[in-house]
């Protein structure tokens, strides 16, 4: 319980700060420390194949692809802090996401949960390839073929707009 | 304590997608709206992997699974995202939200 608290403490507040720092190589970085707390929750919970793979994809590649995405897109180290937004938007931002957060916390404190007293499931690897190859395998082909469709699609839309006789590189 | 630990889990990724909503909204970057916006996804994986520990689920593997093909369309989710950041700094030089209301051409 105390690690589910340390950790959940963890995750939040690094999510937090990076979305509140100017700096957008910062919010990165933190953010990369945010997904290394939810690979924890997932250890923590038992489930080592989802924290590994959170590992793999989010830590390992989408944390590359935000920086290089940061690098690609901020021209100099002087404006990679933005203009100031303005007071009214975060305003409306804080105030809903409050209400969010109030309509979820009641709802999960009044709802009747199960209680601890759960038998705690096991699901070695080899169950999971078992159902991935098994019952799942049209699922397993579907996300395969959304996965290609998405990275060629990444691909041709950040390469267009190359030949508009303008040059690129600053 | 009288909060049982599948209510805590719920705690935890209810503020963890509140953060995200807040940064989804508030900040005028693209990136870290996007980055906002994986907080959220990554929220709702945490809701799976708990309901799947604590919730008495009668299919052993559901929770997992399920939490596995979040993980994949969420990978791809930020390569086409961040694609199009990179189309839109490539137009108008700059990857504030107010000055992308304009996509064509």
């Amino acid at each position: 319980m105390i690690t589910l608290l340390i950790i959940a403490t963890v995750t939040v507040v690094s999510a937090g700060v990076a979305l509140l720092l100017r700096n957008l190589i910062h919010s990165a970085l933190l953010l990369i420390g945010n997904w290394v707390g939810v690979a924890a929750f997932y250890l923590w919970a038992g489930a080592e194949f989802v924290a590994f793979a959170q590992v793999l994809v989010y830590v390992g590649a989408v944390s590359m692809i935000v920086l290089f995405a940061v690098l690609l897109t901020s021209r100099s180290p002087a404006d990679m802090a933005l203009a100031p937004h303005t007071r009214s938007r975060v305003l409306a931002a804080v105030v809903t996401s409050g209400a969010v957060l109030g309509v979820l916390l009641g709802a999960v404190i009044s709802t009747p949960l199960p209680g601890t007293n759960i038998t705690v499931p096991s699901v070695t690897v080899r169950d999971l390839g078992n159902q991935l190859g098994g019952p799942h395998a049209g699922a397993v082909l579907v996300v395969g073929v959304i996965l290609t469709v998405a990275l060629i699609g990444a691909v041709v839309i950040a390469s267009t707009g190359r030949d508009d006789g303008k040059p690129d590189a600053p | 304590m009288s909060l049982s630990p599948l209510q805590l889990c719920l705690l935890f990724s209810s503020a963890l997608f509140c953060v995200g909503l807040f940064g989804a909204l508030a900040r005028s970057n693209t990136i870290l709206v996007l980055l906002g916006i994986e907080l959220m996804l990554n929220a709702a994986n945490l809701n799976f992997i708990a309901f799947w520990r604590f919730g008495g689920a009668h299919a052993p593997a559901s929770g997992v699974l399920f939490a596995i093909f979040s993980i994949a369309v969420a990978a791809a989710e930020a390569a086409v995202g961040l694609a199009l950041v990179i189309a839109i700094y490539r137009h108008q030089k700059n990857i504030r939200l107010q000055d992308a209301s304009r996509l064509k051409g």
